[in-house]
Formats: structure tokens, C-alpha cells, sequence
């Protein structure tokens, strides 16, 4: 079988470099300085918060962190860890009194959809912070996350820019260690936190340890799904999450525009988001 | 023959504002200035110094001429009268092609301008999408001898160097805005590592000094590494700017090492140029091994 946790190792101080100068170059042409994360309490929103720290300053960045009343005390409890190591501003919004209301009109909503509607609320209090603190909200989503579309549209997923991206999970951890994130943080089980004893893994039917792997070589070593067979992966597995991939590109993408002009967003206007600055 | 045997020069990994040329242009001047001061005779900047490299459709709106009148090759032209000038920037022709062009400019004079002969367009480039082929690689005359300007894509194809080499160049300018890419465990980029590898081996194949400058700084996610080096006809690296971060590099060249190291490793003189030209005929004239004869 192919060596990939090897592969998957980092060059953390390198990374750190990168990703910090990333943070506070495309932040600061827009002519702003600072930066707000919403903190979990979970190992990415901990490393975002750790990294726009160093690239901005803690005075520069706003660390929000926002319950809803079934989160877990030890959510709120691995936020406060990481608001007290950074030394950051920090804001605390209960989501309760804001999502119930919608709830109890819909007696039909589902615990996927409370999630949803929980992490676009967070969205809400996260884009209304950053106007008043005059900042941009960065983003917390790893490679492994978007690659499986394990997130929500618009939610969790909606950022200014994003440090994270292109990180699987195995490696956001690998760098939370370098740069001192707790290590009860980094080791806890990754949840969304939506119903008491819920994890990813449990959800996903997968470990990140194993779909890490299969990812690297499905989308960074360009292997066909039948090579990741061949390499030791399970056949069942690998078509899985091939599906997983395929089936959440809509995630991944802006909303396609129907073409009917000689020049449209999308095809064929073309500039960067740093067009000019 | 190369008679002055001290040269210095300044390797400027600047970072750019994307399709703004009046705030590169000033960049550019503060940099020139710096490098003449720190006694430099020549200053190397990147591929597309004067616009930023993902441009888009910003290519037409940013091009240039490289002549006297234009506003942004005026005083860089000034600027040349003290100190020889390599500057990256889109070219537009007078049949309103754009190409990714190098200018060197020396005494007030463009003495070469090198447009792009490779564009990769695949994976995360595009360049081929917005700009036209270059058809030249040819050597110049300078006071410190015959050079040779390529940019970046070029030289990951053997012939343009090769081919300068063989038109007279033994000091070999290669411009670069190289995106970072390829974590892993090493203290750089797989890109960056994989630069070093190539620009040292042209050094001694050819028995050359070899340049290397590229960009820093961001274009949305894109991150581009810097790390300007030379090296000399042995092979060895003889200056390393750091990585990520602007800087000036000031590199000294012994131009006499060209005469040691040839004295000992003659593999210019013997070169045999007629056996390429046959063989590459014979192989040219055999479709079936090289199907693209562009």
C-alpha cells in the first residue's frame, strides 16, 4: 500500500509563513486590517483564530463565539482556551432566542435542517461583526470538508478568504500542534456540535485519517479510483466518496448565470478578486 | 570575449499591484535607484514586473510599447542611462497582438526585447488564452557581454537555452512569476525546489552563469515565492534571495570564471551543432516521432 501519511506530512513552519502572510497581504490591500473568526470551540476555527493572530495582531482580530443552547460546555469551554492563548477580542451571541423562534413555526424541521439554518444564522452575526469592527470574516474550512461538501451553503462555508482550503484535516492538525493550539482541541473528536454525542466521523461512516488518504491520491496525485483500489483502498470506500466529491461540486462553485450576452460573469469576465490593488 | 571581469548586479523580487503599471512603474524607479546606489551595473526584475502576472482580461488594457514615447517606457529608458534595466511587461504589437515580454534596456536604448515563446496553459495557467506566441530566442550584445533573457516557461523547455547558448549567451537572465505550490516536508515549495534543480543544471551544462528572478506576494490565493538566485559556470550558487518577502540581491559575477571553468569542462567547444541540425531534420521528417512541429 502507498505511504501516504507520509505524503500528507507538512513543512508546518512553512505553512505558518504562507498562510499568515496570505492572511495579512490580501487583507490589508483591500485597505482593511483585521479579521473576525467564528470560534467552535473545533481544531480549524482554533488554528484560523492562531494564524490571522500572527498575521494581524490580536487587538486586530475578533474571535466570536456563538452557542445555541444544546452546544456542548466543552465547545464554549475550548473557545475560551483559545481567546485566553491568543489574547484576542472576543464576543460571545447566544443563537438561541434567534433560530427558535423559527423552529417552533416549522414543526416539520429535521436536525439537518436546524443545522443548517443554525450555521447561516452564525453567518449573519459573523458578516454584521465584521461591518462594525471593520474587518473581513475569515474562513475555516479545510480541503477535506469541501472536498466532501460536508459543510452548509452559504453557513459555515461563507467567508471573505480562507487559510484553511486547501488543508486536509490530518494536516490543519499537524499545524494546530506547531503553532500551540491546545491539545485538548486538537484531539478532541471533530463535531458539528448540533445534537449531544454527534461526531463527523460518526456521520461520515469514515475516518479523516482514511479519507485524507484516499483524497490525496484521488485529487492531488491524480489516481483513478480503480489505482486507489489497487493501493489498498476498499472498492466500496473509494466509490463513496468519489460520489461524495462529485455529487457536492455545486458547493465549490458560484451559482452558474445563463449566458445570453456577448461577455458574462463567469465565462468570459474575467479579473481576479485583487484586480487593481 | 568578456573583458571586464567584476560584474555586480541586483536581483529585484518585487511584489506588484495587479494591472496597476503607474504604481509598479514608481516600484520599479525606487528599486533602480537602490540598485545603482548599492553600485549594481545591472538590474534584473520579474516576468510581468509592470502589470502582475494573472491578469486576465486586464492583458489588453495593460500593454505597452517598448519605445521612446511611450509614458511608461520613458523613464525607464532615463533610467537606463546609468544602469542596464531587465523589465518584464505586456507587450501589444503594431498588429495588436499581446505577448508577455522581457526588455533590456541599456544607455537610453532598448537594446532587446524577448517575447514569451512558451505560454503554459494547463493545470492553474492560462496564459495561452490571452496571449500570442513569441517566435524568436536570440542573444544580445551588452558591455558585459552576450545575454540571454528568457521567462520562466521558456526555460522549462531545453531549446531556448540551448539555443541561445549556441547564438553567443553566456549569461543567461531567466524572469519568473512562479506560483508557489507543492507542501511537503522540505523547508520549500516543491516549485521552488524544483527552479533551483533546473537553473543549476543550465549553469552547468552550459558552463554559464545563469539569473534567476522572481516575484513575491499574493494574486487571490496564489502565493509566488521570490527566492532569486544565481549561479556560476560550476554550478554553484553564488547568491539566494530569501523566500517570500521582497528584497534587492546584490550578486557579484566573476566574468573569468567563464574562462576557468571552459578551461577545464570544454563542452561548448565541443558541441556539435551540425549533428543536432541533421539529427533534429532526420527526426522532423519522421512525423510519427514528433507529432507537434510548431
Amino acid at each position: 500500500m502507498v505511504n501516504v501519511p507520509s505524503l500528507l506530512e507538512i513543512n508546518t513552519d512553512l505553512a505558518r509563513k504562507i498562510l499568515t502572510s496570505f492572511l495579512r497581504e490580501e487583507i490589508t490591500r483591500t485597505g482593511m486590517a483585521r479579521g473576525v473568526v467564528g470560534l467552535s470551540g473545533g481544531v480549524d476555527s482554533a488554528l484560523a483564530c492562531f494564524l490571522a493572530v500572527e498575521a494581524l495582531g490580536p487587538a486586530n482580530v475578533l474571535a466570536v463565539r456563538m452557542p445555541y443552547k444544546q452546544s456542548s460546555p466543552d465547545s464554549l469551554r475550548h473557545a475560551e482556551q483559545v481567546i485566553q492563548a491568543t489574547g484576542v477580542k472576543s464576543l460571545t451571541i447566544d443563537i438561541t432566542p434567534m433560530v427558535e423562534p423559527l423552529f417552533s413555526q416549522i414543526p416539520s424541521i429535521d436536525a439537518r435542517r436546524k443545522g443548517n439554518v443554525m450555521a447561516r444564522e452564525r453567518m449573519i452575526i459573523l458578516y454584521d461583526q465584521s461591518a462594525e469592527f471593520g474587518a473581513l470574516v475569515i474562513g475555516t474550512g479545510n480541503k477535506t470538508e469541501i472536498m466532501l461538501g460536508y459543510t452548509t451553503l452559504y453557513g459555515d462555508s461563507a467567508c471573505a478568504l480562507n487559510p484553511l482550503g486547501d488543508l486536509y484535516k490530518t494536516q490543519v492538525r499537524q499545524l494546530s500542534r506547531a503553532m500551540g493550539v491546545p491539545e485538548a482541541i486538537v484531539a478532541k473528536a471533530p463535531t458539528a456540535d448540533l445534537w449531544s454525542g454527534q461526531t463527523d466521523e460518526g456521520e461520515l461512516g469514515f475516518t479523516y485519517e482514511d479519507v485524507d488518504r484516499l483524497l490525496y491520491l484521488l485529487v492531488d496525485e491524480r489516481y483513478s479510483p480503480e489505482e486507489c483500489v489497487q493501493a489498498g483502498f476498499k472498492k466500496a470506500f473509494v466509490e463513496r466518496v468519489v460520489e461524495i466529491v462529485r455529487r457536492n461540486q455545486f458547493k465549490r462553485v458560484l451559482p452558474p448565470i445563463a449566458k445570453l450576452s456577448h461577455r458574462t460573469v463567469g465565462y468570459d469576465f474575467l479579473y481576479l478578486r485583487d484586480w487593481g490593488t | 570575449m568578456i573583458q571586464n571581469m567584476m560584474l555586480r548586479i541586483a536581483l529585484a523580487q518585487i511584489s506588484t499591484k495587479l494591472g496597476d503599471v503607474p504604481a509598479n512603474l514608481e516600484k520599479h524607479l525606487a528599486y533602480i535607484r537602490r540598485a545603482r546606489k548599492a553600485g549594481a551595473r545591472l538590474v534584473v526584475f520579474p516576468e510581468l514586473s509592470l502589470t502582475g502576472y494573472a491578469l486576465q482580461d486586464l492583458a489588453s488594457t495593460v500593454a505597452c510599447r517598448p519605445v521612446e514615447d511611450d509614458p511608461v517606457f520613458r523613464p525607464l529608458l532615463k533610467a537606463s542611462l546609468v544602469i542596464d534595466i531587465a523589465v518584464g511587461f505586456v507587450e501589444e504589437d503594431v498588429r495588436n497582438r499581446f505577448y508577455i515580454s522581457s526588455a533590456y534596456l541599456s544607455r537610453g536604448e532598448v537594446v532587446h526585447v524577448h517575447r514569451k515563446v512558451y505560454l503554459p496553459t494547463y493545470g492553474m495557467f492560462d496564459e495561452g488564452r490571452f496571449f500570442a506566441l513569441g517566435d524568436r530566442v536570440q542573444a544580445f550584445d551588452t558591455s558585459f557581454g552576450r545575454i540571454g533573457m528568457l521567462i520562466c516557461e521558456d526555460f522549462w523547455h531545453a531549446s531556448p537555452p540551448y539555443l541561445l547558448w549556441l547564438d553567443g549567451a553566456d549569461l543567461f537572465l531567466f524572469m519568473s512569476s512562479s506560483p508557489g505550490r507543492g507542501l511537503r516536508t522540505h523547508p520549500e515549495l516543491d516549485s521552488a525546489r524544483w527552479v533551483e534543480r533546473v537553473n543549476r543544471g543550465y549553469a552547468n551544462l552550459f558552463t554559464s552563469f545563469v539569473v534567476h528572478t522572481n516575484k513575491v506576494g499574493f494574486e487571490d490565493g496564489l502565493n509566488f515565492w521570490g527566492g532569486a538566485m544565481v549561479f556560476d559556470p560550476n554550478g554553484r550558487q553564488i547568491a539566494k534571495g530569501p523566500n517570500h518577502e521582497e528584497a534587492l540581491i546584490l550578486a557579484e559575477l566573476d566574468l573569468n570564471q567563464l574562462h576557468r571553468t571552459r578551461a577545464r569542462l570544454p563542452l561548448l567547444r565541443d558541441e556539435r551543432t551540425a549533428l543536432t541540425q541533421r539529427e533534429l531534420q532526420r527526426i522532423l521528417a519522421e512525423s510519427s516521432h514528433t507529432t507537434n512541429l510548431r
